[in-house]
C-alpha cells in the first residue's frame, strides 16, 4: 500500500512542532554556564534566538582582564535574522499538515538537519573568534591560552569550568528534530515491515 | 626510711588532688564533651540565627551568626564609622544630627526586632541612644540605619527601645528625670522633687514603610525608669516600665536612691493613652527635636527639625499609669510568651516576683491601693503578685523565655544563668557564667514565639577569658544549648563594645525577605549620580569644585584632575557603577580631614574635601576591587588661588600640558 500522504498522527505532530518552534522564540535558546569558587552562585549566559542574557555585564567585566572582546546583542546579524527562520520554521510545520505530502516533510526535515549543522558551524565560529581574538594590552596573558567555550560540554578556562548546554528552547528544538524525524521514517514505512509479517 | 618519706610524699599529693578534685567546678571547665559539635558551623554552610548584638558605649550594632558566634558585621549607628565613612560622607552626616548639632558619638543599649503578631517578622531593628537621646531603626534589607528620631524631655533614653506586638510603637523612658524642655531647666539641682519631670515616649511605626514619628509623651513623676517589655496576648495594649530612685534623689543615688525597699513597675495603659490623645487630652508643648530620614533612592539623609510634642499628665488623667511595688530597685521588666506574668528582676534583691496581668486588672478594679505616687495609684504588692521565686541567686538582672512555660534570669551578683518554672516558680537548673551576667537573648525570647533552643549570656564586666589584651580585656558572650532538661555552655565568643541586650531570629527569616544585593544604577536618583563614565565630569561653582566620579574595576573615570585652586571645596561624588554582588569600591585623598568613602555597587557617595596646600594629590581605591585594585588611582592638581591652570580632566589620554 502506496501512498504520498501522512497519517494522522503525523498531523498531530506536525502541529506540536509548530508550537515547539513557535515557543522556542520566548526562551533561552543555549546556556553557558561559568563556575568558579569565588562565584558560588555561578555566572551565566542565555543565549535567546533574539538576545543575549543573563549575566552579560558581569562577565563583559571580567572579559576586559583577558582583552576578551565584550558581547553586545547588536553586533551579531543572527539576533536579527534568527527569529525570522525559526518563526518560518513554524508556518512551515503548519502548513505541511495541509500540502499534506510526505515529501515535502522530508524536504523540511532536510533543511531543517542542515539549518542545525549550519547554526553549529556558526556557533563555533564566534566561539572561536571570542576566544582567540584577544586584546594584545589585556592585563592578564597566559602564553598559549584561548578561551574559546566548549560547542557542547564541559571545558576548563582558567579559574571558570564552563558548560556549554541546550537551554530550554534548545531542548524544544531538538523535540521538535525528533518529531520530525518520527514522521519521516514512519511515512516511508521504514517501520512497517515488522509489522506485516 | 627513705621509703616512708617517698610514702608520705604520696600521701600528701594523693591528699591534695583529692581536695582539689572536689572543689566545685568552675566555669572555667564547665563545657560538655559534645560542645564544639553543637557550636561547630563548617566552613561553607550557614548559620541557623542572626544575632543583633547592642555594641554598648561603641554606639554600634554588631551581627553575629549562632551557634558559631562569628562576627558578621557591624552596623554602624550612633557614632561615626571611618571604616564605611558613616558621619564622613556628605550623604551620612544628616543622620547624626540632632537638636545640639553633630554628635558624633552615642551609647548604644537595647536592641529590639520588629514584631508582627507577637513574632519577629525580621524587618527592622530598633536601638536606642542612651546619651543624646534618640531611637534608630536599623533596615534589615539593606543592614543600614534608615532613620534616627531624637526625644526631647528626655535624658538617658535607657528603658528603650521596646514595642509592642504589632510595631504600633517603639518606646523610650527617660532615665534622668530632667525639667522638660518647655519649662525653664534653669533651677537649681536641690529642687529636683519640684522640677524634674519623667517623659514616656511613645514613637509609632508605619506598617508598610517603617518611617516613625514622635506620636505623644506621658508625664509622670520625676524618677529613673530603668527598663520595659510591652503587654502581649491579654495584656497587649499594656506597657510595664522598671522604675528606681522613687527617693527622688539627685544626688549620690548609690546611697540615696537605695533607701526604699521597694520601688515600682509602672504599668501603662497605652491604648487608655491613645483614646485621650484622640479626645484631645493632650498639651502641645514647645520643643526642638530632629528626625533624620535615609532615603534609599538617592543614598542620602535628610535631618528635619519638629518643634512640638503632645503630652498626657499621668497625674490628671488617673486611669493610665499604675505604680506596682516591686522589691530592690528593679531593673530588668519581662513579659512572658503568654502576656500573663511580668518577671521584675531587683538588682539587689535575692529573691525574683513575678507579677499576674489577670490580679493586676482585678486590683485596678477592686481598687487594691495602697495609696497614689505622685498622683498616680499605687496596686497592693500582694494583690498584684503570682508569686516570688525563693533563692534563685543574688542580684537578678533579666528574664528570657524557651516558650516552653521555663523562664531563664541572669544573676549579676552570683554571676549565673537560673532556669525556672513560670507557673511553679521553681528553680529547675542553674550554670555559672565566668564573668558577672548582664542581659541574656534567647531567638524570639521576648517575643509570643521563641525559639528555644539557644541561650546567649553577655558579660558586663570583662573577665580574662581569652588572650589578654591590655587593660581592657575582650568584652564577650557565652552560648548555652538549652535544648535539654539542663543548660550546657558550648561557646564562647567576643563581642563588640559592652554587649546590652540582643536580639536574634532565624536566618532564614532576614535572608529571605528580600535581601538587597546591590543598587540598580537605573534607580540611583542621587542628585550627583554619574551612570556612566562618558557623564564623568567636573564642574565649578564658585569656589565649590564638583567631580562627577566613577568607579569601576579598576579606574575612576577620571583619573587626572587639574584646575583646582587652594580655597576651593572639592566635592568627590563617586558613583560605584558595578552591578556585582559584593564589588564595593573605596575612595580616599591625602591629607584630607575626613574618612574614606566606601561605596556599595550601583550606590553615590561623597566626600568633602578642601586641600589646604598647593601641589599634586593621589586619590585611589581602598577596597580591594580586582587582581589590579592597586592600579586603581589618580591624580588631581592643586594650584594657588588666582593661577591660570584651566579646569580639565581625563581619563586615559593625556592632555595637551598647561603651566
Amino acid at each position: 500500500m502506496e501512498t504520498s500522504k501522512i497519517s494522522l498522527v503525523s498531523k498531530i505532530f506536525l502541529f506540536i512542532i509548530s508550537c515547539l518552534f513557535l515557543g522556542s522564540l520566548f526562551v533561552p535558546m543555549w546556556q553557558i554556564d561559568l563556575d568558579a569558587p569565588q562565584y558560588p552562585e555561578g555566572l551565566v549566559l542565555k543565549l535567546y534566538a533574539n538576545k543575549i542574557g543573563g549575566d552579560v555585564e558581569i562577565i563583559n567585566g571580567l572579559n576586559h582582564y583577558i582583552g576578551m572582546a565584550t558581547l553586545h546583542t547588536e553586533n551579531f546579524i543572527e539576533f536579527k535574522i534568527l527569529p525570522y527562520i525559526i518563526g518560518a520554521f513554524s508556518l512551515i510545520s503548519l502548513g505541511l499538515i495541509f500540502l499534506n505530502n510526505r515529501k515535502f516533510v522530508l524536504a523540511f526535515f532536510a533543511t531543517f538537519v542542515l539549518f542545525v549543522i549550519l547554526a553549529g558551524v556558526d556557533f563555533y565560529r564566534w566561539n572561536y573568534e571570542y576566544g582567540h581574538n584577544l586584546d594584545p594590552n589585556a592585563a592578564i596573558k597566559v602564553p598559549g591560552m584561548a578561551y574559546q567555550p566548549p560547542l557542547i560540554g564541559y571545558k576548563q578556562l582558567l579559574n571558570f569550568g564552563a558548560y556549554s548546554v541546550p537551554d530550554i528552547g534548545g531542548w524544544m528544538l531538538i523535540i521538535a528534530g525528533t518529531l520530525l524525524f518520527y514522521i519521516v521514517f514512519k511515512g516511508f514505512n521504514l517501520f512497517k515491515r515488522k509489522q506485516n509479517i | 626510711m627513705k621509703n616512708k618519706f617517698v610514702q608520705a610524699i604520696l600521701v600528701i599529693a594523693f591528699g591534695s588532688a583529692l581536695i582539689t578534685s572536689c572543689k566545685p567546678k568552675s566555669s572555667g571547665d564547665a563545657v560538655s564533651g559534645d560542645a564544639a559539635e553543637k557550636a561547630y558551623v563548617a566552613p561553607g554552610k550557614y548559620d541557623e540565627f542572626y544575632n543583633f548584638v547592642s555594641g554598648g558605649f561603641s554606639g554600634q550594632l554588631s551581627v553575629y551568626g549562632l551557634p558559631s558566634g562569628r562576627l558578621f558585621r557591624v552596623i554602624p549607628v550612633f557614632s561615626v564609622d571611618p571604616e564605611k565613612g558613616w558621619g564622613y560622607s556628605e550623604e551620612t552626616k544628616p543622620m547624626l544630627n540632632t537638636s545640639h548639632g553633630f554628635v558624633p558619638w552615642d551609647d548604644l543599649h537595647h536592641t529590639e526586632m520588629s514584631q508582627t503578631n507577637g513574632e519577629v517578622d525580621g524587618r527592622w531593628v530598633f536601638g536606642n541612644a542612651n546619651n543624646t537621646p534618640r531611637i534608630a531603626r536599623i533596615d534589615l534589607k539593606t543592614f543600614k540605619t534608615a532613620e534616627i528620631i531624637e526625644l526631647p524631655n528626655s535624658g538617658g533614653n535607657h528603658s528603650s527601645p521596646f514595642i509592642t506586638e504589632n510595631t504600633e510603637y517603639v518606646v523610650a523612658g527617660t532615665r534622668f528625670s530632667v525639667p522638660a524642655d518647655y519649662s525653664n531647666g534653669d533651677v537649681p539641682i536641690n529642687t529636683y522633687k519640684e522640677n524634674y519631670k519623667g517623659h514616656i515616649s511613645f514613637v509609632s511605626v508605619d506598617k508598610t514603610s517603617g518611617e516613625m514619628d514622635l506620636a505623644f509623651q506621658i508625664l509622670t513623676p520625676g524618677v529613673n525608669f530603668d527598663l520595659s517589655h510591652a503587654g502581649k496576648g491579654k495584656s497587649h495594649g499594656w506597657f510595664f516600665f522598671s522604675c528606681y530612685n522613687t527617693e527622688q534623689a539627685n544626688t549620690l543615688l548609690e546611697v540615696n536612691a537605695s533607701q526604699r525597699d521597694k520601688d515600682f513597675i509602672m504599668a501603662v495603659n497605652w491604648k487608655k493613652a491613645e483614646e485621650y490623645i484622640k479626645a484631645g487630652k493632650g498639651k502641645k508643648q514647645k520643643v526642638k527635636y530632629a528626625h533624620n530620614t535615609w532615603n534609599e533612592h538617592t543614598h542620602t539623609a535628610k535631618s528635619e527639625m519638629k518643634d512640638e510634642v503632645l503630652v498626657l499628665d499621668a497625674s490628671e488623667l488617673k486611669d493610665i499609669c499604675y505604680m506596682i511595688p516591686c522589691p530592690k530597685s528593679p531593673h530588668g521588666c519581662d513579659v512572658d510568651p503568654t502576656g500573663e506574668f511580668i518577671v521584675g528582676s531587683g538588682k539587689l534583691a535575692a529573691l525574683i516576683p513575678v507579677f499576674s496581668f489577670d490580679k493586676l486588672q482585678s486590683a485596678i478594679k477592686n481598687k487594691t491601693f495602697e495609696g497614689d505616687y505622685g498622683g498616680i495609684p499605687v496596686v497592693k504588692y500582694e494583690a498584684a503578685l503570682h508569686g516570688e521565686v525563693q533563692k534563685p541567686g543574688l542580684g537578678p538582672l533579666h528574664t528570657e523565655f524557651d516558650g516552653k512555660g521555663n523562664a531563664y534570669t541572669t544573676f549579676f551578683v552570683s554571676s549565673e544563668v537560673v532556669k525556672w518554672d513560670i507557673k511553679t516558680l521553681k528553680v529547675l537548673d542553674r550554670v555559672p557564667t565566668y564573668y558577672s551576667v548582664g542581659h541574656l537573648c534567647i531567638p524570639g525570647g521576648d517575643s509570643k514565639k521563641p525559639f528555644g533552643k539557644y541561650l546567649i549570656a553577655y558579660n558586663k564586666i570583662t573577665k580574662d577569658r581569652y588572650l589578654p589584651t591590655g587593660p581592657e580585656l575582650a568584652q564577650s558572650a557565652q552560648i548555652f544549648d538549652i535544648s535539654g532538661d539542663k543548660m550546657k555552655l558550648i561557646l564562647d565568643f567576643p563581642t563588640i563594645g559592652e554587649p546590652h541586650y540582643a536580639q536574634a531570629a532565624p536566618a532564614d527569616l532576614i535572608r529571605n525577605n528580600g535581601q538587597l544585593k546591590f543598587y540598580k544604577l537605573d534607580d540611583n536618583k542621587h542628585p550627583f549620580a554619574t551612570k556612566g563614565e562618558k557623564e564623568a565630569k567636573v564642574v565649578r561653582e564658585g569656589n565649590k569644585v564638583h567631580v562627577y566620579m566613577t568607579s569601576i574595576r579598576s579606574h575612576f573615570a577620571p583619573d587626572n584632575i587639574e584646575g583646582v585652586f587652594l580655597g576651593d571645596e572639592v566635592y568627590f561624588h563617586v558613583t560605584n557603577l558595578e552591578q556585582d554582588w559584593d564589588v564595593p569600591h573605596g575612595f580616599a585623598i591625602k591629607g584630607a580631614n575626613n574618612g574614606e568613602l566606601l561605596i556599595m555597587p550601583g550606590e553615590t557617595t561623597t566626600l568633602k574635601w578642601i586641600p589646604d596646600r598647593v601641589g599634586t594629590y593621589p586619590f585611589y581605591c581602598t577596597d580591594f576591587c580586582s587582581a589590579l585594585h592597586q592600579e586603581m588611582q589618580g591624580y588631581i592638581r592643586v594650584s594657588p588661588k588666582g593661577s591660570n591652570v584651566p579646569l580639565q580632566f581625563s581619563l586615559g589620554t593625556n592632555l595637551p600640558a598647561t603651566k
